[in-house]
């Protein structure tokens, strides 16, 4: 890792939601969940942070609340000098030039009554970018759909006429265009077809490398985090269990949780002899987490005791650079 | 080999589209033969026909818009379902041949019990009242690794996780015993810690009870680790077959070969390297492209790719139809000249 100045730094973030409320949202709400509890990492300039986890353990919350699209419940994001949760709505919008975000499903977060064109010449209007010569504007919307490998002739077409692929490529124009220097891309290649998710992949480190960008890059399968991302965060329930460069999670897992994550994931090679281990049961619900380490019930170390139903387990180092919270991180699993 | 089960040839499914925009032949000539006990896998991307092939087996393609072409044959034992009266096809359906489907959530009906749902079938195809259908549903539910089924057999689908759906949709194709379970992409939607809990029950019921599987599936990891033989689609067409360990060491058709080297994978030495992709998107199935269908998007396509559809040749392993490419090369093996992605 280098020693550059973090260009995202997250430090203690927590986001509540309240739950369980009666039948329209009337009546008192039967308690809080903790989306978001005591996340903390930074990210250097140009690098990806990769943010893994199942459905529900918090990873789009995380970077939904850093760009302020949900408003936080405590903690510090600084992202390129400014202190998000500390600016005043006009403020905020200045900032938002400088942090993007893309979404899964590119179906979804398109516009289906805005051309392509217009999808991308809205936020260029809001920022009161590129407003000088005439027909500047064409040629900066001409330049950022060749430089995401869209055909210019597609600038006049609506997104049900598009592919899968085309679309994601144009949610990141979008948010390239007000040229900014931090991307949140939630699950952006999920919905895509493998050579058409190889594509954008691509087309992702292609981006980072030419304009220096630096991405939280949140998803769930870990083969796909591994193609992009140098340091790598895996979330369980609303917290972070383990954060290692990418190369040493891969290689040592010291959480039993990324252990089993990374045995589910399957190898497309029918004589790999890999030992998988199968977690029982089902994700807790974050109303209710386990006491102790929340994953103790599902924890197949060997080791389990007590400790672990009773006291939580911070993040801590276990290795260099390597922080894993599980009582027994120095005996990883077999 | 074992019991020739299922027996499909020259499938055709296609479907009139609105406004003029002509047929989509979503399924164009899909031949293949399934034996007992054993695992097929159906792979492809969105839109090859997977999934049409599927359900055109049990004639659960609507009509219309769709249409099963006469001249095309799935034979369960001998039956042809495609001439079946309805009466007929439906003491097969949910009985000798089941189906499990992508997303739990929408397959299951919200307003009744599972008990309810997983008995409905043994009601329906084995006669049983209502005391023993409830007591087979709740050993349904006690063999696909429900915890507490006497409970849960009162429960309603909202009430229960996403992979204990999964579960009640699997307990309820194999309530009558099936020869032959259809399951279309039964883990998608799924977390992989619980898409592998899935796949060991799949392989381990398999195992028990002794039915044939036809897995559809995008994934190639999957593929891998659960099926026997593959298919591979493309564009309404079977692209390549062969048994699964033959088909990921020597993939022959250029599609397959691109879909290996694209899948991002945990096994790759460090420090990575770029993804392989396959240029361009599938086509629409309104208009697949002349000759070879694949040819627009393949590394290796000359004159004859564009003129000529190749039929499925035979790879020539020793053992004649064990592994069929759609593919020119086959014909002309000194043109596969570009050297193969990593």
């Amino acid at each position: 890792m280098t020693t550059e100045f973090p260009l995202v730094l997250v430090h203690n973030l927590v986001k509540r939601f309240a739950a369980g409320r009666g039948l329209w949202g009337f009546g008192r709400s039967r308690g809080v969940v903790a989306a978001v509890d005591d996340v903390s990492f930074h990210i250097p300039p140009g690098q990806t942070l990769g943010l893994v986890g199942e459905s529900g353990c918090g990873k789009t919350t995380v970077g939904r609340t850093i760009l302020r699209l949900v408003e936080p419940d405590g903690g510090r994001v600084v992202v390129d000098g400014a202190d998000i949760f500390a600016l005043k709505a006009t403020e905020l919008r200045a900032v938002r030039r400088r942090m993007q975000i893309v979404f899964q499903d590119p179906y979804g977060s398109l516009n289906p009554r805005m051309s392509v064109r217009q999808t991308l010449v809205e936020p260029l209007v809001i920022h009161r970018l590129a407003n000088g010569a005439k027909g500047e504007r064409e040629r900066r919307i001409d330049a950022l759909l060749e430089e995401v490998g869209l055909d210019r002739r597609l600038a006049g077409s609506y997104p049900h006429e598009l592919s899968g692929g085309q679309r994601q490529r144009v949610g990141i124009a979008r948010a390239l265009s007000v040229e900014p220097k931090f991307l949140v891309l939630d699950e952006p290649v999920s919905a895509l077809d493998v050579s058409v998710q190889a594509q954008v992949l691509n087309l992702l480190s292609d981006l980072q490398e030419r304009r220096h960008l630096t991405y939280l890059f949140i998803a769930h399968d870990l083969a796909v985090v591994r193609q992009i991302a140098d340091e790598v965060a895996v979330m369980y329930l609303g917290k972070l269990v383990e954060r290692a460069p990418a190369a040493v999670l891969y290689r040592s897992p010291r959480h039993p949780y990324t252990a089993s994550l990374l045995s589910a994931v399957p190898v497309p090679d029918p004589n790999a002899q890999r030992q998988r281990i199968v977690l029982t049961g089902d994700v807790p619900s974050p109303a209710h987490p386990p006491p102790g380490c929340a994953f103790h019930p599902r924890c197949p170390h060997p080791k389990k005791d007590e400790r672990c139903r009773t006291v939580p387990p911070p993040l801590r180092e276990v290795a260099a650079g390597q922080l894993a919270a599980c009582h027994f991180a120095e005996e990883p699993m077999p | 080999m074992s019991e020739l089960l299922l027996r499909v040839r020259d499938l055709k499914t296609y479907f009139v589209t609105e406004q003029g925009g002509g047929t989509a032949r979503a399924v164009d000539g899909v031949s293949f033969d399934l034996h007992a006990g054993e695992t097929l896998g159906l792979v492809g991307e969105s839109g090859c026909g997977k999934t049409v092939t599927s359900l055109s087996l049990l004639r659960l393609v609507p009509e219309p818009p769709g249409h099963i072409l006469p001249g095309s044959f799935v034979e369960l034992e001998g039956r042809n379902l495609l001439v079946l009266a309805p009466k007929e096809l439906r003491a097969i359906r949910g009985n000798e041949m089941a189906m499990i489907f992508q997303e739990p959530m929408t397959s299951l009906n919200p307003v009744f019990t599972v008990g309810d749902q997983i008995a409905e079938a043994a009601i329906v195809h084995q006669r049983l009242g209502r005391r023993a259908a409830r007591a087979r549903a709740i050993e349904m539910l006690a063999l696909v690794g429900i915890p507490d089924p006497e409970t849960r057999v009162d429960s309603y689908p909202h009430q229960l996780s996403g992979g204990m759906r999964q579960r009640v949709m699997i307990a309820m194709a194999l309530v009558c015993h099936p020869k032959v379970l259809i399951a279309d992409e039964p883990t998608t939607a799924l977390d992989v810690t619980i898409q592998a809990q899935i796949l060991e029950l799949l392989a381990r019921l398999q195992t028990e009870l002794g039915m044939a599987v036809i897995l559809i599936t995008h994934d190639l990891g999957i593929v891998a680790g659960t099926v026997d033989r593959v298919l591979v689609m493309y564009a309404g067409e079977v692209v390549e077959t062969a048994a699964t360990p033959e088909l990921f060491a020597r993939p022959l058709h250029p599609y397959t070969e691109g879909l290996l080297a694209s899948v991002p994978r945990l096994d790759t030495p460090w420090p990575r390297r770029r993804l392989h992709s396959i240029p361009g998107q599938v086509p629409a199935a309104t208009a697949w492209p002349s000759g070879c269908r694949f040819h627009p998007r393949c590394p290796y396509a000359w004159d004859r790719c564009v003129a000529e559809d190749p039929p499925l040749l035979d790879a020539g392993t020793g053992d004649p139809g064990s592994h069929g490419v759609r593919c020119w090369l086959l014909a002309e093996p000194a043109r596969r000249t570009r050297q193969r992605p990593p």
